[in-house]
């Protein structure tokens, strides 16, 4: 499944701590970072491809939510 | 005067500059920033560029979250319509929503979303709980017992029920500041109809045995109210578990909006309550008023996103709290720390720093926003009374600093607040006459202090 691909998780990944980049509050800024590191590193060892689809979905919908509160 | 958000000068070397100047070049967009921002101390979030004190106040009040602002908004742009509407889908898409953040606040607690009820903030929940329940009973139950170490608000209403003939105890606590079960047990009347204790405390951040309360209170058949505002979200709650009957729940301490909060009131076995506001008959009939729907969308959405950090939260905020406690207490001497070591939360950590003015060392402390005592009542210069009730010494009363470490709390932020803590406890002492006299090995209390 090209969904939850190793390389679209990668993509994922770099794509939110772009975004979470973008703002401008220190406090925002730094919680989005660690928060997306730990996340990833901690769910890095899963295997089952249902569990990934829905932690890949939730990604995306939390990319979302950066792309629009990050100011 | 500026004020410092020091992150470069905490030698974190790389990663604090790759931060700042990846968001430099992503600016293409027009900001009016005045000053160069660069590689200097971190942006903000507030337009005019200004640097602001680290916030290490969060039993005071916390950032929204912003999950919790992108739920609100679309209720504030688009979908502005009144949840009591009945005739139109703007009142259809709005009552959803609000029924959909009645489930997540329920589903923190452990409640059915029937038992939820929507108010302005813990201070009325507080007040429609203890007054409405006494009031509903007065004809039999006249009798309710609380503890010295409650919120304003919870003392203020039993203040005002004294006026209308109620009896009320009000327990002491201990020297850590939890109250004695026995003395508990021993206040209770035939005619006893409610015990409120609050869950976590404030300013001292204790946090008193609710599971044996609920026990005790259950075998007496007994209502207990719990304030539960600084401790939602942020240890595990359940109301089945823990025998409450009614909970108090403010949305702007678990980085949801403030003006909105909840009241938890048990349907089996029934709690009765008389309400305080009347209308319309919202809310069951306990609430009336039009439900603030973006208000109460944030305070679900807090709920849910505080069910899932949960425990990576406070994982996180007793690292910093013990990184904190230990770095103060290896470098300074004579600093106490107010309230139970065990049964504590630890992001509420209460110090007093002895033969150092509290005030003083506030206003030292410019560029990191603290506190010495609790919200409501600082605009007093008596000491607080939580502090007086656990038995601390007028002087170390005085001394007292409250330091809150949340969700958003940086360990930079925390290592810099412990640094100029030091270093200002130190710079007071020196300047003590008192601890000059404590170095010479006078002892304090045996001296006379004449009358000019």
């Amino acid at each position: 499944m090209a969904a939850s691909s190793r390389a679209q998780v990668l993509r994922l990944y770099r794509a939110l701590l772009r975004e979470s980049q973008r703002f401008s509050g220190y406090n925002y800024r730094t919680y989005a970072i660690r928060r997306i590191r730990d996340a990833f590193r901690e769910n890095k060892n899963i295997k089952d491809s249902e569990k990934i689809e829905e932690l890949v979905n939730k990604a995306k919908a939390n990319l979302e939510v950066i792309r629009r509160q990050a100011t | 005067m500026l004020l410092w958000r020091r992150l470069a000068g905490l030698g974190s070397g790389r990663a604090p500059r790759r931060l700042r100047t990846a968001p430099g070049q992503a600016q293409t967009q027009t900001q009016t920033q005045p000053q160069a921002e660069g590689p200097g101390p971190g942006r903000t979030g507030d337009g005019d560029g200004a640097l602001r004190p680290l916030y290490m106040d969060v039993q005071a009040t916390t950032p929204l979250d912003p999950r919790v602002l992108d739920s609100m908004l679309p209720y504030l742009t688009a979908y502005y319509g009144n949840p009591h509407s009945r005739t139109h889908a703007y009142g259809w898409e709005s009552e959803a929503a609000m029924e959909k953040a009645r489930r997540q606040v329920a589903d923190l607690i452990g409640a059915d979303s029937r038992e939820i009820i929507f108010t302005s903030g813990a201070t009325e929940s507080n007040n429609m709980a203890i007054k409405g329940v006494a009031r509903f009973y007065k004809s039999r139950k006249k009798h309710i017992i609380t503890t010295q170490t409650e919120h304003k608000c919870v003392l203020d209403s039993c203040r005002s029920l004294e006026t209308e003939g109620f009896r009320i105890t009000y327990l002491p606590v201990k020297n850590n500041g939890l109250i004695d079960l026995k003395e508990l047990e021993a206040a209770f009347q035939p005619d006893t109809s409610l015990v409120s204790v609050m869950t976590v405390n404030n300013e001292i951040g204790v946090k008193q045995p609710i599971h044996d309360i609920g026990e005790i209170c259950r075998e007496r058949k007994v209502f207990f109210h719990t304030d539960a505002a600084q401790a939602i979200g942020k240890i595990p709650m359940d109301v089945n578990d823990m025998k409450i009957d009614l909970m108090s729940i403010s949305g702007h301490k678990i980085y949801g909006p403030k003006g909105v909060g909840a009241l938890y009131v048990r349907r089996r076995p029934r709690v009765r309550l008389e309400p305080l506001q009347s209308g319309g008959g919202q809310e069951r009939g306990l609430r009336s008023g039009t439900v603030p729907t973006p208000l109460a969308v944030g305070l679900g959405a807090a709920c849910e996103v505080a069910q899932q950090e949960m425990e990576y939260d406070h994982k996180r905020v007793s690292q910093l709290a013990e990184r904190l406690v230990t770095k103060i207490m290896s470098e300074v001497p004579d600093v106490v720390m107010n309230g139970d070591r065990e049964h504590r939360y630890p992001g509420c950590i209460n110090l007093s720093f002895a033969y150092v003015e509290g005030e003083s060392l506030l206003m030292a402390l410019k560029d990191v926003a603290l506190s010495s005592g609790s919200a409501c009542t600082s605009a007093s210069l008596e000491p607080s009374y939580v502090l007086r009730a656990i038995g601390t010494d007028e002087d170390l009363a005085h001394s007292s600093i409250r330091f809150g470490i949340g969700r958003f709390t940086t360990e930079e932020e925390v290592d810099y607040t412990v640094q100029k803590c030091i270093q200002h406890v130190k710079r007071l002492r020196e300047m003590s006459p008192l601890w000059e006299m404590v170095q010479d090995g006078i002892d304090l209390k045996s001296i006379k202090w004449t009358q000019h």
